[in-house]
């Protein structure tokens, strides 16, 4: 019997480092992280800007946080729809359910007159119900999620729609915004944050202010808050937390998953009611934003989500992806969008722009993973 | 040899699909330290014994022992959590997912509570790097893909996991089917370490060749019967692969490739 040799024996410095281990450069490293590609375009598409529209005031201070605004706002339903893609699924239905629960917010409020906080909370309520329908159908029925989420995109749309006329007999509800001061769950969802420090350094002359001697900018959006704080916590799950590995796993192969312990499905209706309730936190925002709901709100933005997921190197097929590279690619998505508008091209242009960006994302995708699964 | 307690006993154990009798009346017995080999063609009934050991299917008729106490498993997280491991033909790997991501897959090891709980990634990389290297296989980044992995080493990482988590049943299944001579040979000396580590093992297989070295026992399938049990030292490798295989069918093989070579040499003859 030839004896195995400990590891300590292979390794007589004893827990140090493998000497065989090179240390390969940062960039080298960084090359096999998924969102290597979008950081790659990010910078890309930020120069081409710097050089394009400047002078143009979309790098000024509030020139940034309108792109940025754009950008979180898309980067809220990217982080879920991340999350969702690298368990293996898709969700079609985000854009429609961020009409309906827009129409579940104002409605109430606007018609019955409720609280905000209790229409927010029923919206709410209804998104985790869609999102556990939908998990519950895939996993139940076998189905790919596509038809499942497909049938509620037209369901939930039909809804929104339906529930509105019949209840106000319009397809729009404006007037929400008197009911926001004051609220405790509707603050959470408007205005800016941080504008004392904003108007400290205005008056310090750090940022610029306008002719009433306001500044430039006056806080940050909340929505970039949400962003944020939401991409911080999908990239803790996804890195740190045994959860992170179960949907690496159900999205890897979910039948090896299975045979190893992992709950697949309650991680697919968990990811799937994330999903319907980011699509609420979008809808929230827009309707405090604009005072307004409509049953239209949201059109084909669960495929502008999956945009930017797959931009931010994620496989449609799971099991690989990152919630940084996805709001790296609403990144992308809203410094294009705003900077086709400050360069003076025509807007008509921004869809051609956007899908060849999407071909090379998956092609750029289809070859780093080749790359990772070699041998390094 | 010894005579304890067997590790795990099926008793006369049936499974009935509908009409279909997959399995009927099997019996054996697997003592820990010991490898017991399960053969059989195809359709044999292998893959419906392995499925009734680890919880997949429940028999339709008899009754399964671990340890000496009947158990019935619900599900096979059920048949895992009492100990018996099995390490299934497609691997239960996930290519894209690191070494140690996957040796913890489902049971990751955890530090911090509350909303800081995380994943204990420095211990769970050296937990995998030196479960690894137990087993002679010396993986420089337990962060990198399993897809870099060879098959070999792949079946190696499934089966190290499925020791270090405390397996006392072992069932293997076709582990060396699709692998080459160099790299089976690490996964049977792993199987051989395995056993003297006291485990119970089951190792389902169509290789003789693979089978005999590191086997105690044998256990013939045909048509869903048992055809017996053997100790290794009543039994042949010859007569395995005999009984295997169906003598007679050899047999006539065996005439056929006689015949095949008269006629080779006759055709040299005349050139």
């Amino acid at each position: 019997m030839n004896s195995t040799p400990s590891p300590e024996a292979n390794n007589p410095a004893g827990g140090q480092q493998d000497e065989r281990l090179r240390k390969l450069p940062f960039w080298k490293r960084a090359l096999s992280r998924p969102e290597f590609g979008a950081l790659a375009g990010t910078i890309l598409v930020l120069a081409f800007f710097l050089v394009v529209a400047s002078g143009t005031g979309m790098f000024t201070p509030s020139g940034i946080v309108v792109f940025l605004e754009v950008a979180a706002q898309l980067g809220i339903i990217a982080t879920a729809a991340a999350l969702l893609m690298i368990g293996g699924e898709f969700d079609l239905s985000i854009g429609s359910m961020i009409g309906l629960a827009g129409v579940l917010i104002a409605i109430p409020v606007v018609q019955y007159g409720w609280p905000m906080w209790m229409a927010i909370l029923l919206a709410f309520s209804c998104a985790g119900l869609v999102g556990w329908a939908n998990g519950y159908l895939v996993n139940r029925t076998g189905l790919p999620s596509f038809i499942v989420t497909l049938a509620f995109l037209f369901i939930l749309r039909g809804l929104a729609i339906g529930i509105s006329r019949l209840l106000t007999g319009r397809t729009q509800i404006g007037g929400v915004q008197d009911h926001i001061p004051g609220d405790w769950l509707a603050s959470l969802f408007s205005g800016e944050v941080g504008t004392g420090l904003f108007n400290w350094m205005a008056s310090h002359g750090w940022i610029g202010t306008n002719f009433a001697g306001n500044p430039a900018v006056t806080g940050i959006p909340v929505s970039i808050v949400w962003w944020l704080g939401l991409t911080a916590l999908a990239t803790w799950i996804l890195l740190f937390t045994p959860y992170g590995n179960w949907i690496f796993a159900s999205g890897g192969d979910a039948n090896a998953a299975r045979n190893s312990g992992v709950p697949v499905r309650r991680v697919k209706v968990s990811l799937f009611m994330f999903t319907a309730l980011s699509a609420t936190v979008f809808a929230c925002l827009q309707v405090m934003d604009t005072g307004s709901a409509d049953t239209l709100r949201g059109m084909l933005k669960e495929l502008e989500a999956i945009i930017a997921v797959v931009i931010g190197g994620a496989l449609l097929t799971g099991g690989y992806g990152s919630a940084i590279g996805a709001a790296l690619g609403a990144l992308i998505f809203g410094m294009v969008q705003m900077g086709i508008f400050y360069t003076g091209v025509n807007t008509d242009w921004f869809k051609v722009f956007l899908g060849v960006m999407l071909l090379v994302a998956v092609l750029f995708n289809n070859f780093m993973r080749k790359k990772a699964l070699e041998a390094k | 040899m010894t005579e304890h307690k067997p590790m795990i006993e099926m008793c006369n154990v049936s499974k009935h699909f509908g009409s279909v009798i997959a399995l009927s009346d099997i019996s054996l017995k697997v003592h820990s330290g010991e490898v017991m080999c399960l053969l059989g063609d195809n359709g044999a009934g292998k893959s419906t014994l392995i499925k009734t050991l680890s919880g997949v299917h429940k028999p339709t008729h008899g009754e399964m022992l671990l340890d000496g106490k009947p158990v019935r498993f619900k599900s096979p997280a059920y048949a895992l959590d009492a100990g018996i491991a099995t390490v299934f033909q497609d691997l239960a790997m996930i290519p894209l997912m690191s070494i140690t991501r996957n040796f913890f897959m489902g049971r990751e090891p955890t530090v911090g509570w509350g909303p800081m709980k995380r994943i204990d990634w420095k211990y769970a990389d050296r937990i995998a790097k030196q479960e690894m290297a137990k087993i002679g296989i010396d993986v420089r980044d337990p962060g990198q893909a399993v897809g870099t992995l060879s098959g070999g080493e792949r079946q190696c990482v499934a089966i190290a996991r499925a020791v270090y988590f405390g397996a006392k049943v072992l069932i293997l299944d076709e582990p060396t089917s699709a692998l080459g001579v160099k790299q089976a040979s690490v996964v049977l000396r792993y199987i051989a370490k395995a056993r003297a580590d006291g485990l119970a093992v089951i190792f389902i297989t169509h290789n003789v060749h693979h089978a005999y070295p590191v086997a105690n026992a044998f256990t013939l399938l045909k048509r869903g019967g048992s055809l017996g049990s053997f100790r290794k030292e009543e039994i042949t490798r010859e007569e395995v692969l005999n009984m295997m295989a169906g003598g007679a069918e050899l047999e006539s093989l065996d005439a056929e490739l006689a015949e095949f070579q008269r006629s080779d040499q006759q055709q040299s003859q005349v050139a």
